[in-house]
Parts: C-alpha cells; sequence; structure tokens
C-alpha cells in the first residue's frame, strides 16, 4: 500500500507542477460558474413572474429543485468529457514515455499501481468537484436550500467522477496512445449515460436492468436527496469492476 | 549470479528468443552482443521480470524470475534502452522516487541519491528537470536510477550511448569498478567496449546463443571484431562449447 501512495504521490505532483491541473481545475470551475449564473437568473425570473399570481403554489420553486440539481446534472456531464482527458496519460503516457520498465521492474505489485493511478485521479476530480463547491456555500450564505440535499447530491457527483476515474484508467491501460485512451473513455462514459434510453422500449427484466446501469438514474436519484443503498452499490461496483479490468489488461499485455 | 536455461519468448507466432541459455557468475561483467533484433533487449527483459518467458527458466542469485520475482527484482538494477525517465521531475526528486520504489529504506534515500548522483557525476545536473538534459545527462541519470538500492545484478542496454567520449572513458570506468563484487550483462554494439571492460562474452543471433566464451580464451587468436562477425554472418549457427561452461543448446534446441 505504501508503494500505491509512492505512485500516487507523483502522479499528483507531475500534474499539479505543471499546467494541466490549473487548466481543469480553472475550465471547470469557469463552467460550473456559468451554469450556476444562468440557473440562478432563470430561478430570479420565475420568482418575479410566478409571485404575481395570485394563490399559486409555488412549492416547486426552490433553490433545490430549480438550481443545484440542475447544475449538478449539467456538471456531470463536464465531468463525462474533462475526466477522461486526465485519466488519459496515467498509463498510456508511461507506456510511451518508457517508465513502463521501471515500475514493472521495480518490487511493486500490479495492484499497488493500479491502485496509485486510481488515487491520483481520485485527488484531482475530488479537487475539481471540491471547488465547484464554492457555488452551493453562494446559496447556504444568501439563500436556503436544503444542506441535506447539498450533500446528497454532491456525494453523487462526487461518486460519479471517481467512478470515471476509474474508467477512464481503464480505457488509458490498454493503449499506449493518449488519444485514443481518451475518445475510448468518453465513448465509454457517453454510453453509460444514455443507456437508460433504451430502456423505454425494453420488456420488463432488461428495463430495470438498462435504468440500473444508467449513470444518469443513479446520479439523479442521489441529486433528488434519496441516498438508496442501491445507488451507492452500484458507484461502488461499477469502481470495483473497471478497478479489476485495469488489472487484468495491465497484467495480461505483460504476458503478449 | 544470473543462470538463463532454455529461454523461449515468443510474441505472437513470432518467436524473438529461441532456446537462449547462458550463465554469468558473480564478480563478471558479460558483454551481450547480436545484430539488431537479434533478440538481445527480451532476453533482458525476462531476466528482470518485466515479461515472463514462454518456456525456460531464469535465476538471478539463486531466485527464479517468475517464482520470486520480487526477490529478483530488489537485487537487479536495470537501464532500459531508453532511460525510463520522467521528464517533468528533477533529478533529485527523480532518483528519491525511484529510490523509493526499489524499496530503499527512507532514511537511507539521501545518502543512496547522493551516492549515485557523485557515481554518474551528475552534482551540476541535480536540480535540473530530466526533460531539460541532454541525451547523454538523461543516459546517466538512467545509470544511476539502475544503482540507486545496490544492485548486485547490472543489467544495462547500451549504457554508454549518446554520451561524449570523456563521458564514455567514465562511465566505462564505473561499469568496470561496479562488476568487481557484482553481476553485470552489457548489451552494446560498440565491440571494444566489451573487450575493455567484460571478462566475458555471449553472441546472440536470430534468437540463439552463437558463442559464449571468456574473453581471454576469445581474443586469443584474434579479435573480437573478427569472431563477432565470424558468429553473426552467414552460417553462424554453429556453436563451440565454451571452456569451462556446458552449452545445452544446439542449433535445433
Amino acid at each position: 500500500m505504501r508503494n500505491a501512495l509512492h505512485i500516487a504521490w507523483r502522479d499528483i505532483r507531475s500534474v499539479f507542477v505543471s499546467p494541466i491541473a490549473y487548466v481543469v481545475l480553472t475550465g471547470f470551475v469557469l463552467l460550473a460558474g456559468w451554469f450556476f449564473f444562468n440557473l440562478l437568473g432563470q430561478f430570479n425570473r420565475y420568482v418575479a413572474s410566478y409571485a404575481s399570481i395570485p394563490n399559486y403554489d409555488s412549492s416547486w420553486l426552490n433553490l433545490n429543485d430549480a438550481v443545484l440539481a440542475p447544475l449538478i446534472q449539467n456538471l456531470g456531464v463536464v465531468l463525462l468529457i474533462v475526466i477522461p482527458m486526465t485519466t488519459m496519460r496515467s498509463f498510456a503516457e508511461e507506456r510511451s514515455v518508457g517508465t513502463y520498465e521501471l515500475l514493472f521492474t521495480s518490487p511493486v505489485r500490479v495492484a499497488e499501481i493500479v491502485a496509485g493511478k486510481f488515487l491520483a485521479g481520485v485527488f484531482l476530480v475530488t479537487s475539481m468537484v471540491g471547488l465547484s463547491l464554492m457555488y452551493p456555500a453562494i446559496l447556504l450564505w444568501f439563500g436556503n436550500p436544503e444542506p441535506g440535499l447539498v450533500f446528497s447530491g454532491y456525494l453523487g457527483l462526487w461518486l460519479t467522477a471517481v467512478s470515471f476515474v476509474a474508467i477512464g484508467n481503464f480505457t488509458s491501460s490498454l493503449t499506449s496512445n493518449q488519444i485514443i485512451a481518451a475518445v475510448a473513455g468518453i465513448v465509454l462514459l457517453l454510453l453509460l449515460f444514455v443507456i437508460n434510453w433504451a430502456a423505454e422500449g425494453a420488456a420488463e427484466p432488461w428495463r430495470s436492468v438498462l435504468l440500473y446501469l444508467s449513470v444518469t438514474e443513479n446520479l439523479t436519484g442521489l441529486v433528488r436527496g434519496v441516498i438508496d443503498t442501491r445507488n451507492l452499490v452500484y458507484f461502488g461496483s461499477l469502481i470495483g469492476v473497471f478497478l479489476f479490468l485495469t488489472h487484468r489488461a495491465v497484467e495480461s499485455a505483460r504476458w503478449k | 549470479m544470473i543462470e538463463v536455461k532454455q529461454l523461449k519468448k515468443h510474441y505472437g507466432a513470432f518467436e524473438a528468443v529461441k532456446g537462449v541459455s547462458f550463465s554469468v557468475a558473480t564478480g563478471q561483467a558479460c558483454g551481450f552482443l547480436g545484430p539488431n533484433g537479434a533478440g538481445k533487449t527480451t532476453t533482458m527483459r525476462v531476466i528482470t521480470g518485466y515479461m515472463p518467458a514462454t518456456s525456460g527458466t531464469v535465476t538471478v542469485e539463486g531466485f527464479d524470475v517468475f517464482e520470486n520475482s520480487f526477490e529478483v527484482r530488489k537485487r537487479i538494477g536495470y537501464l532500459p534502452e531508453q532511460p525510463p525517465l520522467y521528464l517533468e521531475m528533477r533529478v533529485t526528486a527523480y532518483l528519491d522516487h525511484v529510490a523509493r520504489l526499489k524499496g530503499v529504506p527512507r532514511a537511507r534515500i539521501a545518502e543512496q541519491r547522493d551516492r549515485v548522483i557523485s557515481e554518474c557525476a551528475l552534482e551540476k545536473m541535480a536540480g535540473r528537470l530530466c526533460g531539460h538534459l541532454s541525451k547523454g545527462y538523461r543516459q546517466r541519470v538512467g545509470l544511476a536510477q539502475a544503482l540507486i538500492h545496490d544492485p548486485q545484478v547490472l543489467i544495462l542496454d547500451e549504457p554508454t550511448i549518446g554520451l561524449d567520449p570523456a563521458q564514455i572513458i567514465e562511465i566505462r570506468e564505473l561499469i568496470r569498478s561496479l562488476a568487481t563484487e557484482r553481476t553485470v550483462i552489457l548489451s552494446t554494439h560498440i565491440l571494444p567496449e566489451v573487450a575493455q571492460i567484460c571478462q566475458k562474452v555471449v553472441i546472440i543471433n536470430e534468437g540463439r546463443v552463437a558463442l559464449e566464451a571468456e574473453m581471454a580464451e576469445l581474443t586469443r587468436d584474434g579479435s573480437l571484431e573478427d569472431e563477432y562477425l565470424k558468429y553473426v554472418s552467414g552460417e553462424a549457427h554453429a556453436l563451440e562449447p565454451a571452456a569451462g561452461s556446458p552449452v545445452e543448446d544446439g542449433p535445433d534446441a
């Protein structure tokens, strides 16, 4: 486990001494700010126009449903594009640069390498998701959103991000070409995002399976404020399965 | 001590190494020669544990590379053909990182790093980024990382490539001094280098051992160049038993 931390620390440093981390963090926070600004503007307009209607039930018009929920859903889509671009280096670069030979002739287990790369990715996405917490913080400061919903929604966003790291690292472990790793990662994530589209026309056992497999469905549950074990198990298994597949991919490449 | 027995390695349908056997004793530097594509790098990658063999065994310091991979890895320093540098790291930070990976105790990391920096004459470059170094210096940092855990066995894939003449002489001296207590395999295309540093020569060609001999025996009747060309060109497969070490594989092995 110590080795995993050494590898993670090296990767984190290499991202934070280069402009990569700052470009990614700035871009993410900037986009999140744009979403937040516009959602809040829309919320204000709605409040202004519906307030003039007498006896109107405006309970749906609250900061959680009108601002936070769409903000988190939109950030999920941004993560889908950004994370594969940050994870594409993880294995592919080491292969093409030749440091792979150093790693695999050192007394370090494959599992430690995979864990190290994963932890480094988790660190970066946690910084991203963490920085974007400034927007809910603004709401909590000036408004009155439900704090529990902020927590469960952000838990969902963070779990989504961490699962995306596991998937991005997996596609990176398959190739020495970083562009292939990134594109394959985005395609795979996008498929997981929209796999529930097929559920509408599907017969029953498949309908539930397709719905359960989709990131969107599981994220939506958490954004609505329901911390269901089903959703947690979903993200947990997504991470576990892709860490396992990465381990297998790295190990089998040595035998070819 | 390195013992390679009947080593075979296939990449898919391609047989890169077709039954190679040789041994290198402790305190010996072995020149590992052969034309490009002969299987040198593949053989070295198997010895270092980077990739498993298709068949055959390799033991390093008495440990099987496949069964006791970690024991072998702790005892081997390996300089691959392309020095495995993280270009965005400074030389000292890089060497510290390698030391941690190789399992050097935390208290000894600084000491070992300073030792290899002075052995490889990297003092002036210690604070530079690896990516800003010239080819020769990158090669020296590559050699430094191979030495950082004070390994018993050194596997060097073309260590003097890209160095200037003065550096070549220094590095040769260093390798020669290292070889007195260690086992060294030195792959190179520079035959005089082998003649200067090594006590033993293994020539491989087309995935087979073409010659395994003591340097003294080999250069008694002629120059190393003549011998090399004899074994590598045309009817090179004929195998002469080397003095003192029975050779198990013939051309048909």
